[in-house]
């Protein structure tokens, strides 16, 4: 299925289906075969953060998110606009020039990792899930609510944080097809030797203690593979929405297993959901393209209406 | 003189401002077979996660094996306890069988593969709750019944030699708490310590010693045949029991009988 997509991600150009590569060859290397395996990383990265918060927090319903990283992102995606907008360099997001992408991307990768980071000092460590959860919100609110502020001193900055946050597979090049993938290789092998520990959480905090689990010292391992694995996803693709959310949930329906092979199959489940929005986005409207952010944030919102729905309970 | 697998000196902690253990010794002995009983709040299923070392005491001590419970490797430790949580507590996707295998967790630990002497535990475990007919099931769509003989399967097959169980009973039917109830006295006649919060308190009398708390105190401690144990049991219950001697089967038991 990943496959076939990938050759559908590699046809969809903006000006309808092509196969006839070889004429379009330039095309194909260097815009639409970035783009598709970028957007294949990226999902993957956000599944398994997704699959990795469901477990820590044994909540069904936690996302890459939670812990502040978004708000962090955004945050930091706003200060080096502002900046740039200070040094009169009026900047829309499409036609950055590298550097200022590469600020960018930075500034989001920086900004979700010290939001993540301050939302673990608040919470004095991973001694306690809820308390843990509780600080994500309240760095969340606090960072929002600094972006807020700096958008109201530098209002250009708002049109590029929203395009940027909004979630889009546009911008991917090689580089960024190489930082997604270093990320995968760092975090899904770490993450999945860790998986029995998400396992134990399954029996209770109490339990996973009384079987000799240092629960701390995991919990924070993992809440760093999290915040690696979101930090470098919204970085290069935005706030893409729902991906890390719902792809653990379909494998969840499909399959009965222990974590291991749930995180590897949540990784590659949110790569085949966000290829196929990303094809999606990029053919239903034509030379147009919606970003890929919205059509997730439509299709994972209506699975998890028709799940409510379905099963009556989460 | 032999050491005792558990030993509590003086233990006290504060919870919500109340104080919910408060100054309770009590040694467990290799082959002994206990029930913790008492009101609701006395402080029991506080007292049982001290005693596991899953929380640390205001004051006083727990030794394992004549060592203090926080000098244990953490890994070492969970091999020689076993620890039954409250039933709702565990939640999840995965299959009772994998949630059973996590009692070997302790023996091959979170990075090594489980062998065969492992299986054969898991098995054994799944085999004396009956819980194999179901063991490819989530835990999330089992019943509460099936749920609890799931789970302690899972502190069984630790095959620790001090089993700490809170409510082990709880939504599990007469013969399966029959069976519980065997499976937990031939354990302590093999060797084990064990120890169960129990609410059934005809159970509980089948225990060896009962330990009847209040107020976060250990208010008396001794076989149910000790008149004194009992005239304090039904104490602590404000009277709302009477305690009788009956036989059945050829066999002479205390059985509490609700004074309605």
């Amino acid at each position: 299925m990943a496959a076939a997509l990938a050759v559908l991600g590699l046809a969809a150009g903006s000006e309808g289906w092509s196969f006839a590569w070889s004429g379009e060859w330039h095309l194909v290397a260097a815009i639409r075969a970035p783009r598709t395996v970028g957007a294949l990383l990226t999902g993957a990265l956000l599944g398994l953060a997704g699959a990795i918060a469901q477990g820590l927090f044994r909540n069904p319903l936690a996302d890459p998110y939670l812990l502040g990283s978004a708000a962090g992102a955004g945050l930091g995606v706003v200060l080096v606009l502002a900046a740039g907008g200070l040094f009169g360099t009026l900047i829309g997001v499409a036609n950055a020039d590298l550097l200022l992408r590469l600020g960018l991307v930075g500034a989001a990768f920086g900004g979700a990792l010290i939001g993540v980071a301050l939302t673990l000092i608040l919470a004095r460590g991973t001694a306690q899930p809820m308390v843990l959860l509780l600080s994500g919100v309240v760095v969340g609110i606090l960072l929002s609510a600094l972006s807020e502020l700096v958008m109201l001193v530098a209002p250009e900055a708002l049109r590029g944080k929203q395009i940027f946050l909004l979630g889009s597979t546009a911008f991917f090049g090689w580089t960024s097809v190489a930082v997604l993938a270093v990320a995968l290789v760092v975090t899904l092998p770490l993450a999945l030797r860790f998986a029995r520990a998400l396992d134990a959480l399954v029996l209770g905090e109490a339990s996973a203690a009384s079987l000799g689990l240092e629960l701390p010292r995991v919990r924070l391992l993992l809440v760093v593979l999290m915040a690696l694995a979101t930090g470098t996803a919204v970085a290069q693709a935005g706030l893409v929405a729902f991906v890390g959310l719902v792809a653990p949930h379909i494998v969840r329906r499909l399959v009965v297993v222990t974590h291991g092979p749930l995180l590897a199959l949540s990784a590659l489940a949110g790569a085949v959901l966000l290829l196929a929005s990303d094809v999606a986005a990029r053919s239903v409207v034509v030379p147009q393209e919606l970003p890929v952010g919205v059509l997730t944030a439509v299709l994972g919102g209506v699975y998890l209406m028709v799940l409510l729905r379905r099963r009556g309970r989460w | 003189m032999t050491t005792a697998v558990l030993q509590a000196q003086a233990l006290a902690l504060r919870l919500g401002g109340q104080q919910a253990v408060d100054g309770v010794s009590v040694a467990f002995d290799a082959g002994s077979w206990t029930a913790i009983v008492g009101p609701n709040g006395a402080g029991k299923s506080t007292l049982l996660s001290l005693l596991a070392g899953l929380r640390p005491p205001d004051a006083g001590r727990v030794l394992l094996q004549g060592r203090a419970l926080a000098d244990w490797p953490a890994s070492e430790r969970a091999r020689q306890l076993a620890w039954l949580s409250q039933q709702g507590e565990a939640q999840g996707d995965i299959a009772a069988h994998d949630v059973v295998r996590l009692g070997r967790l302790p023996r091959h630990g979170l990075f090594g593969a489980p062998d065969v002497a492992d299986e054969t535990a898991v098995a054994r475990a799944m085999a004396e709750t009956e819980c194999t007919a179901f063991a490819a099931r989530r835990l999330s769509e089992l019943s509460g019944g099936e749920r609890q003989r799931v789970l302690l399967a899972r502190a069984l097959a630790v095959e620790a030699p001090l089993l700490l169980l809170d409510e082990p009973t709880t939504h599990l039917d007469a013969p399966h708490q029959r069976a519980l109830l065997r499976g937990l006295a031939a354990r302590a006649r093999d060797g084990a310590a064990v120890v169960a919060v129990l609410h059934d308190l005809t159970l509980a009398l089948t225990a060896h010693r009962l330990l009847v708390m209040a107020q976060g105190r250990i208010v008396a401690d001794g076989p149910p045949a000790d008149a004194g144990l009992r005239a304090a049991l039904v104490q602590v219950f404000g009277g709302a029991f009477s305690i009788e001697h009956v036989v059945a089967g050829g066999v002479a038991r205390w059985v509490a009988v609700p004074a309605i």
